[in-house]
């Protein structure tokens, strides 16, 4: 065999990692080695992904289509899941801090959670049922019908087209959305209380701002960004591995989502901290 | 590792084969889960040729054919590409090996939320950029009006029949104006009219850009029609290869039998 022949061997890496067969039953050493499979799988991809972002050319009519897709498409739900974190919260809060006779500090408590963090994590999550399950069904779909194999066949690389322009869409859109949210909760949090206890909403946003920096709300808004990531990253990893038929895109698009939303809770345990740790 | 059939014509030394092939493939071997597909294949095509690649279901046809456009890493072996060995290239470089070549799948592989144009321009609108619009415009539609689907520019691909879907799928695989074509069963699962138009779509364009072209396909009919050089697979290997007179005269009992059975 020709040095050629051995150096064919690492030809050409596959663009996309394999997964193992997922409907094959497992030992529970068979799932141990699925776990560390499934992470090692994400970190080649994200190597790989964040390489092709790196190179020309960009994709940017893609990337604005997908920005349209994962900000304006998903504006309406997101708003309507902050307006209903707002009432509940004031309901909530009300009802405990009327116990203390504190309610003169309801608009802060309002306003302080739902934008330091249930306006946030809802985004996420939402984002995370919608945009998650959208791209893994999109990508999962156009994989087992080999339109993934066309794009690369057409001399086009499918990461810098597929998920380079779909993650970095998740991760500035995110922060947005965040902003959507967080108002749409603060707003139905003044409505709610004004309907037990008429104020003005100058009053309400007066009292509720009353000593917040910039450092309250900035880094919360921001920390979303690694929610995009994450959605985008699991979603576009899970979809572009799939195999299997329809069966295989379902899956794909359940597990985006678990995976996502999981991912999403765990990672903001950790950025809570961090923010408390750097900023407070 | 040597197999006793080397696909080619040609009373070259090897060396000089590789050179003059746009296609040259060397020891090529492939596995799937412990399953050997691909033992020891060598191939060369020069432009102008057709292989015809022959076999029965589940031999590795059309895995070799992924593996030529690097859509599959081979377990050994060398692929080269207008003498451009593609081992260990990235996946840009390979991008730029693959301008040259088109690749039409099995079932056509049509971006489904797209028309039939925007199928078309697909490669074009994201090779190349610096192209104006209007010239990009006319260039998709001289493709489609070259596959004779000028009347059907806006449909989507479940709006038209799978012989018209292999149609666009060549006139995507054409848009780059590649000098290597890469067919997948181009024949498949259509009736013998739209076959026998697939086919002298393919002579036609064969005729008229000399590309280099291996074809895979079940279809000895369709295979006779387009190609003039023939390799038969079995268990991974050449069983056979030459013109079709050379299949005919072959004593090897696989390649009589399927001969027989086509």
């Amino acid at each position: 065999m020709s040095n050629h022949a051995n150096a064919a061997v690492a030809v050409i890496p596959p663009v996309l990692p394999e997964s193992a067969d997922a409907q094959r039953p497992r030992s529970e050493t068979g799932l141990i080695m699925g776990f560390f499979e499934w992470f090692g799988g994400l970190g080649v991809f994200s190597w790989r992904v964040l390489r092709a972002a790196m190179t020309s050319p960009f994709e940017w009519r893609e990337l604005i289509r997908q920005l349209d897709d994962v900000g304006s498409q998903s504006l309406p739900l997101v708003a309507l899941a902050g307006a209903a974190i707002g009432a509940v919260l004031a309901m909530e809060v009300r009802s405990s801090m009327s116990r203390f006779g504190a309610t003169s500090l309801l608009p802060s408590a309002i306003v302080y959670s739902v934008i330091q963090e249930m306006g946030p994590t809802i985004t996420g999550l939402v984002v995370s049922g919608r945009v998650g399950a959208g791209i893994g069904a999109e990508l999962a779909s156009m994989k087992v019908t080999e339109q993934i194999d066309a794009i690369e066949a057409s001399a086009i690389n499918p990461l810098r087209l597929l998920a380079v322009t779909r993650i970095l869409a998740c991760i500035l859109m995110l922060p947005l959305l965040t902003v959507a949210a967080d108002a749409s909760g603060v707003v139905m949090g003044w409505i709610a209380q004004t309907l037990v206890q008429p104020i003005s909403f100058h009053q309400f946003i007066d009292a509720g701002f009353r000593g917040a920096t910039l450092k309250d709300f900035l880094p919360p808004t921001f920390k979303t960004a690694v929610f995009g990531l994450i959605i985008g990253l699991i979603a576009c990893f899970q979809g572009m591995r799939t195999r299997g038929g329809a069966e295989g895109v379902g899956r794909a698009a359940t597990n985006s989502v678990v995976l996502a939303s999981l991912f999403v809770i765990l990672a903001d345990v950790v950025l809570v901290k961090f923010i408390l740790v750097v900023f407070h | 590792m040597a197999t006793a059939f080397d696909i080619s014509m040609s009373e070259q030394e090897p060396e000089e084969q590789s050179k003059t092939s746009v296609v040259a493939v060397e020891n090529l071997c492939k596995s799937f889960d412990g399953r050997v597909v691909l033992n020891g294949i060598n191939l060369r095509v020069k432009r102008g040729e057709t292989l015809a690649v022959l076999g029965r279901s589940g031999t590795g046809k059309s895995v070799m054919l992924r593996l030529i456009i690097g859509l599959e890493t081979p377990d050994s072996g060398s692929i080269s590409i207008d003498g451009n060995e593609i081992g260990g290239l990235t996946v840009d470089q390979m991008g730029e090996i693959r301008k040259n070549m088109g690749f039409l799948f099995q079932h056509a592989a049509l971006y489904d939320s797209l028309t039939v144009r925007e199928n078309v321009a697909f490669p074009l609108r994201h090779n190349r950029k610096d192209m104006p619009q209007s010239e990009l415009t006319d260039r998709v539609k001289q493709l489609l009006a070259e596959v004779g689907l000028a009347g059907d520019l806006n449909k989507m691909p479940s709006d038209i029949s799978g012989g018209m879907q292999k149609r666009v799928g060549l006139a995507r695989a054409l848009a780059l104006e590649p000098e290597i074509l890469l067919l997948d069963e181009p024949t498949a699962g259509l009736d013998p009219i739209s076959s026998g138009e697939i086919d002298d779509l393919i002579l036609k364009l064969q005729r008229e850009r000399q590309m280099a072209s291996i074809v895979v396909t079940h279809d000895l009919h369709s295979a006779r029609t387009i190609a003039n050089r023939f390799a038969l697979l079995d268990q991974g290997s050449v069983a056979a290869s030459g013109t079709f007179e050379d299949l005919q005269k072959s004593s090897i009992p696989f390649v009589r039998e399927f001969l027989k059975h086509s």
